[in-house]
């Protein structure tokens, strides 16, 4: 478990300073893919480095498994590190090494036996994908694999925690899903705490259990991916919530379908954390003698299942309708009239 | 031959070459050991830097600046009472090599120094995080990483090298710019002063052509 106490940045230039990080609380659990959001400057980058002491906290403590990184002594923290992986978003790999090289290298650093070194590479190399790719050198690899190869690289010393510092945000999006399943399968695989920033919030809502939205250097709103995503509180998590969802759905309310929609009943059945599938639609038509059609969705899958709304139009006598409208209720299913003809 | 270049004294000259590589080639690797301590000084120390500290970088910068700024036959002159204390003469190809080293160390020094900068720092920090000492940080990611800048910024300081040979070969060190000079130049025999001058141009153009051959395979960019 990791446990973030305080922990605070001020840069000092010569004739201001900055506060980067202000005084973050949080707790992170075992095995749990936490995503920290926020847009450029918000001081996510910082807080992430600050978690392995690339960056040097101003005020505050990190705990790792009951460790205090902020205390250790230089030779200590080196120690520590090697139980930190850390993935980049421009991948930072050495390009005068081979893929099985970059893959070593934290291995040297620990002081692993050559043949040990061959042994656990090679099993890497398959956790992540790339055999065949072994001797080939940083630049003839696409970027998703040299992303790869920094994630097997960070991973070579069996990592408590991985530090994912904005490492998709260099992909194309098409790459940016492989390399995030990778880092689920990884998740589920080892068991591994995985601590990743992003301004991207698909990434979040893809991957992550749960979400912290940070803005000026704060937390502003942290909770479960899907309870921040069904009820976002701050305008910057609203927003961050309309890059995946689109528009807020009072708007769609308003929309001209609806209006012109001019028998029955339209519906508006929002799921969350719902495992969605087209099976509760046909249920509700196969049990109740009513007619549906669906006039729009969006449904996201998250990490605990899915999220989002679908707007249905429920044509039948008033009674049967009302039945299929109580059925529909007593699920977990939230189900609201948005217009009657 | 004889008729074209008729005061030639092939064996000699011969010597001469050779004694112009010999001086070349022990001063590179001075200037190599050398050029890369100041080179990393340079870059540790800076602002920033792994060791970064003000007075080392600032007393390194100096003196690097200093020695670049010292003309090299005037170098040679000052170095005089060294070269004497050290060699009991400064003529000959050995005795000139302190002179040649000190001329070309800083020179490469700056160049070691840019190499190094041209590294990413994402590399550094990455290596950092996966607990890597300095000196791991120092062999296996900058010198390495650098590796290609490292050789052709040696290839730039081999050929100065082979120019300062001469210069020194005036004052009697011995060497293509020697024989040029008192056998040619000073008898009037032009000739001499033509055929060394050729040499001298082929020794550059085969240091040029290994280090760009070397620069091209060693990087994996």
């Amino acid at each position: 478990m990791i446990k973030i106490d305080q922990l605070s940045k001020v840069f000092q230039t010569s004739n201001q300073s900055i506060q980067a990080v202000d005084h973050i609380d949080l707790q992170i659990n075992k095995g749990e893919i936490f995503g920290m959001i926020g847009y450029s400057g918000a001081g996510k980058s910082t807080f992430i480095r600050l978690i392995n002491r690339l960056e040097e906290p101003s005020a505050g403590s990190v705990l790792i498994d009951d460790q205090d990184i902020t205390k250790l002594s230089k030779r200590d923290l080196r120690i520590s590190r090697q139980e930190i992986g850390m993935i980049f978003q421009h991948f930072n790999l050495l390009w005068s090494r081979t893929v099985r090289e970059n893959i070593a290298f934290p291995l040297e650093i620990a002081g692993l036996s050559k043949t040990e070194r061959s042994e656990r590479v090679d099993q890497l190399i398959q956790l992540v994908g790339l055999t065949g790719r072994e001797d080939a050198y940083p630049a003839q690899l696409s970027g998703g694999q040299k992303q790869r190869v920094g994630i097997a690289r960070a991973l070579a010393n069996n990592p408590k925690v991985l530090l994912c510092d904005e490492a998709t945000s260099a992909l194309d999006p098409e790459t940016t899903d492989s390399i995030l399943s990778l880092l689920v399968d990884i998740n589920e695989k080892l068991g591994l705490t995985i601590i990743l920033i992003t301004h991207e919030m698909h990434v979040i809502q893809k991957i992550c259990h749960n979400v912290a939205v940070m803005e000026d250097g704060r937390i502003v709103e942290q909770g479960s991916v899907l309870d921040v995503f069904s009820h976002p509180k701050q305008p910057v998590t609203k927003k961050f919530v309309e890059q995946v969802m689109g528009k807020p759905d009072n708007e769609v309310a308003d929309d001209i379908f609806i209006q012109q929609v001019n028998s029955g009943k339209v519906l508006k059945l929002q799921f969350i954390g719902e495992s969605t599938n087209q099976a509760f639609i046909s249920q509700v038509a196969k049990k109740y003698d009513v007619e549906l059609n669906i006039l729009q969705g969006n449904i996201k899958q998250t990490q605990a299942g899915a999220y989002g709304s679908l707007y249905i139009q429920v044509t039948g006598t008033d009674e049967v309708v009302s039945q299929a409208i109580a059925y529909m209720d007593s699920t977990s299913i939230e189900v609201e009239v948005v217009a009657n003809d | 031959m004889t008729d074209l270049f008729p005061n030639v004294d092939w064996p000699d000259l011969m010597i001469a070459t050779g004694e112009t590589f010999y001086m070349t080639i022990v001063a590179l690797i001075g200037a190599l050991i050398l050029g890369l301590l100041l080179g990393l000084l340079l870059y540790l120390t800076s602002p920033g830097g792994l060791w970064q500290n003000k007075y080392i970088h600032i007393i390194t910068a100096t003196f690097v600046n200093v020695f670049r700024a010292i003309p090299f036959a005037i170098l040679i002159f000052l170095l005089f009472p060294v070269t004497i204390f050290l060699f009991g003469t400064f003529r000959g190809t050995t005795p000139a090599i302190p002179a040649l080293i000190v001329g070309t160390a800083p020179f490469y020094g700056r160049l070691v120094e840019i190499a190094l900068r041209e590294i990413d720092k994402g590399v550094v920090e990455a290596a950092q995080a996966m607990g890597a000492k300095t000196s791991t940080i120092i062999f296996k990611v900058l010198l390495k990483e650098s590796i290609p800048a490292l050789v052709s910024g040696l290839t730039v300081t081999s050929i100065a090298l082979v120019g300062y040979t001469a210069i020194a070969g005036m004052i009697g060190a011995g060497g293509l710019g020697d024989y040029a000079y008192f056998y040619g130049f000073t008898r009037r025999n032009f000739d001499i002063v033509f055929v060394c001058t050729v040499l001298i141009v082929i020794i550059v153009f085969i240091f040029q052509f290994i280090g760009d051959w070397m620069t091209k395979r060693l990087d994996k960019r």
